[in-house]
Parts: C-alpha cells; structure tokens; sequence
C-alpha cells in the first residue's frame, strides 16, 4: 500500500534545528562571538557590508555568524534584512577628497603630495603559514607616527589641471536608485556604477581580468588607490545646513587608462572608478576596470564583442544573491516539469525506433 | 523573523505593496504584458518564488484564505514554506481545498478542481520571457514584444516539427494572449496550458528576480501556439491515478522500488484526496485516514 510522503513541516523544523546545532559546532570549543567577528575577520564583514549594501559591521558580524561564514548567504541576509529599512533620506556626496586616509598608493607617481601611504596592506608579506597564530598570542604594538595634516589631492585631479585625463562631467541629477526602480537596459554609468559595487567580488573580479587578458582590453594602471574614513553628512530641511551624521570607511581606486583617441575624443588618458564600502581594494580595483570597458561607447570605442563590454551581460548576472538564488532553486522539485518531458521523450524515442524498426 | 510583529501585515510595508498594485493594474489593463517592477528582496531566495510572494503580498487582506501549492501538493516543503511565511507574516487563514481558497499561490501546476470567479491565482515565475532562450538580450526581446515580431517563435516551433516530427515542448510551452503578447505560462505542463485561457478567475504572475509582473484577467483568450496541420495537444501520462483513479489529472509518476516498478499518483494532492474521500479508490489507494488531510 502506498503512502504519499507527508510532513514537509516537520523535516523543515528537523532541518533547521540540526543547522543550529551545526552552525554552533562543537560545545566545548568556546562560541564565536559578533564582536570578535567584527574586529577579527573585518575584511570579511566588509565584503558583507560593500555586497550587502549596507554599511553595518555589527550587523554584517552578525550575519557572518549566522551564515556560518558563507559570506554569500551572510550577504542575503543582509540584503533581506535592509529592504525593510525605511528610507530617511539621503546623504550628500561623500567627499573622497577629504578622506582620513590610512592607505593611499600611486603606481603612476613615484612621489606624490600627500605621500605613498603603505597602511595595513598583505601587498608585500610573505605567503607563509604562521603557526604563532596558531597558538594564543599577543601581536607587538605596531609603530606609529603623527598623521601628516597635509591634503591628499586625488592624482587624477592632478592629470586633469594638464589636460592631459578626460574631465568628469558634472552633475548634481539625484542618481537612480538599482534598489527601488527595475533595471533599464541602456542604463547610465551611476546605474551600472551602484550595480557593480554591490556585484559579486568574484564576478566582478574575473570581469577585470579578462580585460587584462585581451578581452575588451583597458590597459589600466592604478592611478590611486585609497582605503579611509570620510564624513557622512545629511542636509537637515529645518536647520538649512547639512551635519555630519556618521564616518564610513571606503576604499576608491581611479585608474588611468591609455586612449589613443577615437572618432569622437582627443587622444588623452581616461578613467575607471570604484569605490566600495570597507576595506575592499580587490573590489574596487576590478570595479574601476569592469567600469572602464563598459565606457566603450561615450568614448567613441569599438565594441569588440568582449564579455566586459557588453552592459547587459555584466550588470544581469553580477549580483550573487539573484545568482545563487536561481542556481539553487533547480534543487527544488521538478517533478511535475520533469514528468512531461519524461513523457515527451519517451514518445520520440517510440517513434524514433518505430521509424528505425520500419527502415531495416 | 524572530519578532514578527517587528513587520507589516504580509511582511512588505504598503508603499512597496503600493508600487506592486500598480504593476498588477497596469498588467491587467494590458495581458500577457510584461510590467517591470521593483522586485524587491525577500526574506527567501531569488528561485524560491520571490515574484509569486510579492504579488501574494500586495494581494493579500486580512480576510482572505491562502493556499499554496508547489507542483500541485500543498505538502511539498518549499509550499510549506511560504504557507507558512504568510500565517506568520499575515495571519491568514490557510486551506488546502482549492475552492475553500481566495488567493492560491501556485508553482508549475494549475489546480484541477476548475477555478471560480473572485478567486485569485498566482503564479511563481523563473523566466517571464517567452522569447528568451531564442534571443537572450532583454533589450532585443523587449524590441521584438513591441513589434510583435514573433516569427523566431514560430521558426522554433518549425523547427522542431522538422527534426522530431513534433513540437518538442513539454512545459513553459508559449501563449499567445487575446492576440497580441506571447506570454510564457512559467513552467506548467502543457497539459494545464488550456485552463489559461477563459479562466474564471484572476491569474496573476510574479518573476522576482527578473523583476517582471504580468497577468490575464478572467476570461481572457489565451492560445498555445501550434500550426493549424500540427494542433496544440495537451498530454500527460497515459495511466489513471493509482490512488483516487482520476482518468483525467495530471500525473506524477512515483518510482517504488529498484526493479523498475512505478506508480502514478495525481500531482494535485487537494484533488486527489477529495476523490479518495469521495469513495474513488484507485488499484493501489486505500481510502485515506482523516488525519492526513491536514
């Protein structure tokens, strides 16, 4: 006697409550706290914040924690979490410029005002396993020196004073908004710019990296790279003026990219941005390039048909959370889909041998 | 979702439900058109019904009575889900008798038991796009939606008569609505393809992810597309219900052991129990405890 399976309900609650008992792991370890998340694997709640849009790390700790350190899955709950959010308003741009900057490279300019400042950077250590970490232990005090109170000017302002750097126009049009407006096809740069700093790290990285390899080639040096704090301020209607309501940290790179001129534009160098949130600089690097080849057309370049050109392809599939959400749904049953193709292949393969029987 | 009184009734706050409506308006004014939306993200996966739980959300009050159904059964666990979401959420009544229903969130089947009018029926969509995976740019299927240049269409369907000397399209199988947009049904078995059209009630559908909303008001024509010396044909498994021997309902077929054994049973689990609880008893059903209808 057969006996439909029944109690989705109960192995839903099944499910859950072993995953808890999963995500803890084993008792007698001591639990993982927010607070140690936050401080202690701080670039990861920065990839959870830039991919979550929502700059949080307590949140984004908290979400690290829950995910059982999928960062996807941490960024999901991020981004769920934040589509509830009521908007109060909006901040005024964020002046880059005015950064309190504990990193900031040039590999265009040997020297620089504002300096070369190396900051917390793997660049140059050496990939060696260190197994002090292994044991508990305490990390010597770093040096330290007065912050310089010199202005760090963006080097791309500097290219710009000889005319040498394509000029940004202006604008003061209230960009659109990705999470609050259904993507158009053409979009415009701020569209594709929102887009793509809250893609998928690793998209947006292997992006970068086939322009680097010929596809919809950029050829980008790092103008500059910089990794700080900046002022968030709000204009206030009933005070008249604008207050600072917060710091976030931000990580921008511009990179200065060779142009021999086209049709339409004087040969001179041009630019790719990125700016993310956190500590993110593989992010914001890749992004000012994938931003750069998707500039093909206002510069007056030939679309040569690569991957990283091409606007749609880039901005459809770069964010993870509607990836992986369809990926994984193919999990979900099919029966009844499959049943009908089952049907229909089992009818063409009839008469696929029928038609063979009645040849020989 | 640990504090739910912490969200609005139906958990979206009524300015996105707001922003919905108005995509479900103007989708009825035009059927089988394709509105953009702000799909917004949800508390469960892209892939899991985003779009169908949205237009439920803007659809739902307080007085309504959902059912979810995932391939036909109200008992498959991602239909559990969102029953649940919604109990939780909205704090509707729930059932799984599909006339007992006013909302029925559906995914890939459409119920047997015919719809009424009042009754709304919504559909969880992958890919809104019927012309999709003959053109995989938006903006040149938008184009051709506008033209109403369905001839790559039709080349398919041609097509594959020549090569299998039928069209080779099981589900997802194309409409064309009160002669003017081909709309995708979302994946349904073609069998269910002829309940789209003259429907007594609201169908509605909801793609999340690709931020799509569309729909076909009652009594709406809706044709599969064929060719008038190769008609459309709905088809299922050539078998009646194991259980409740239902002739007529679409089928799944259950594997039962390793030696090749199988049986059919209706996808629609709602229909099927009630004929058992009618006294239709198939060659393997027994007449079902009163427990499990639950």
């Amino acid at each position: 006697m057969y006996v439909a399976v029944k109690g989705g309900e109960k192995a839903i609650d099944a499910a859950h409550a072993w995953l808890a008992e999963e995500r803890r792991g084993d008792t007698s370890v001591s639990e993982l706290s927010v607070a140690q998340i936050r401080q202690q694997l701080t670039l990861a709640v920065n990839r959870v914040m830039a991919e979550g849009s929502l700059y949080d790390p307590d949140l984004a700790a908290l979400a690290i924690k829950q995910a059982r350190g999928d960062l996807i899955e941490a960024i999901f709950l991020i981004r769920a979490y934040r589509t509830t959010l009521p908007r109060l308003g909006a901040s005024t741009p964020v002046e880059t410029a005015q950064m309190a900057v504990c990193r900031r490279i040039s590999a265009t300019f040997k020297d620089l005002p504002g300096g070369q400042i190396l900051g917390p950077t793997f660049d140059y250590t050496h990939r060696l396993l260190d197994f002090k970490l292994a044991a508990e232990g305490e990390v010597p005090a770093a040096p330290t020196a007065p912050a310089s109170l010199d202005a760090v000017p963006h080097v791309t302002a500097m290219l710009n004073r000889d005319g040498l750097i394509q000029t940004e126009a202006q604008g003061n049009a209230t960009p659109p908004d990705l999470t609050r407006e259904p993507m158009e096809l053409p979009t415009t740069r701020p569209l594709r710019l929102q887009a793509i700093t809250r893609g998928d790290e690793g998209f947006i990285l292997s992006m970068a990296y086939s322009t680097q390899r010929g596809y919809g080639r950029t050829h980008a040096f790092v103008g500059e790279l910089r990794i700080g704090t900046v002022a968030v301020e709000m204009d206030i209607p009933e005070l008249g003026f604008s207050v600072e309501i917060g710091e976030v940290e931000l990580t921008e790179c511009e990179t200065v990219n060779q142009f021999k001129g086209s049709k339409t534009e004087p040969p001179q160098f041009t630019r790719g941005y990125g700016l993310v949130f956190g500590q993110t600089e593989r992010k914001a690097i890749a992004m000012s390039l994938v931003d750069r080849a998707l500039r093909w057309k206002e510069l007056g370049e030939d679309n040569t048909g690569a991957p990283a050109q091409d606007e749609e392809f880039v901005l459809m599939h770069a964010d993870n959370i509607q990836a992986t959400g369809f990926l994984e749904h193919i999990k979900l049953p099919h029966y009844v889909d499959f049943q009908a193709e089952l049907e229909l292949v089992r009818k063409l393969r009839r008469e696929a041998l029928a038609q063979a029987e009645a040849a020989e | 979702m640990t504090d739910q009184t912490a969200y609005n009734f139906a958990y979206l706050d009524e300015q996105t439900k707001r922003m919905i409506r108005r995509a479900i308006l103007k989708g009825v004014a035009i059927p089988g058109y394709q509105v953009p939306f702000a799909s917004r993200e949800m508390p469960m996966p892209y892939g899991w019904g985003t779009g169908g739980v949205q237009v439920t959300a803007a659809c739902l009050v307080p007085e309504d009575r959902l059912k979810v159904i995932d391939q036909g059964a109200d008992d498959t666990t991602n239909a559990v889900s969102i029953r649940r979401f919604f109990q939780r959420t909205a704090g509707v009544e729930v059932t799984e008798a599909t006339a007992d229903a006013t909302v029925i969130q559906t995914r890939h089947r459409i119920p047997e038991t015919p719809l009424t009018e009042g009754q709304i029926l919504v559909y969880q969509v992958p890919i809104p796009e019927p012309l999709r995976f003959l053109e995989p740019r938006e903006t040149e299927t938008r184009k051709m939606h506008e033209l109403e240049d369905y001839g790559l269409m039709h080349v398919k369907l041609y097509e594959d008569i020549s090569r299998h000397g039928q069209i080779a399209t099981a589900y997802d199988y194309p409409v064309k609505v009160e002669g003017r947009y081909v709309m995708d049904p979302s994946p349904i078995p073609k069998f269910d393809n002829p309940k789209l059209g003259g429907n007594a009630a609201i169908q509605l559908f909801g793609a999340g992810r690709e931020q799509r909303i569309y729909a076909l008001p009652p009594y709406t024509q809706a044709i599969s597309l064929d060719f008038d010396d190769y008609p459309f044909a709905a088809s299922k498994a050539d078998h009646s219900c194991d259980l409740c021997a239902a002739p007529d309902s679409y089928l799944d077929e259950v594997i039962t052991d390793d030696q090749g054994s199988r049986m059919f049973v209706c996808s629609d689990t709602d229909f099927c129990a009630s004929r058992r609880a009618a006294g239709h008893i198939g060659p393997m059903g027994a007449p079902r405890a009163g427990a499990d209808v639950e």
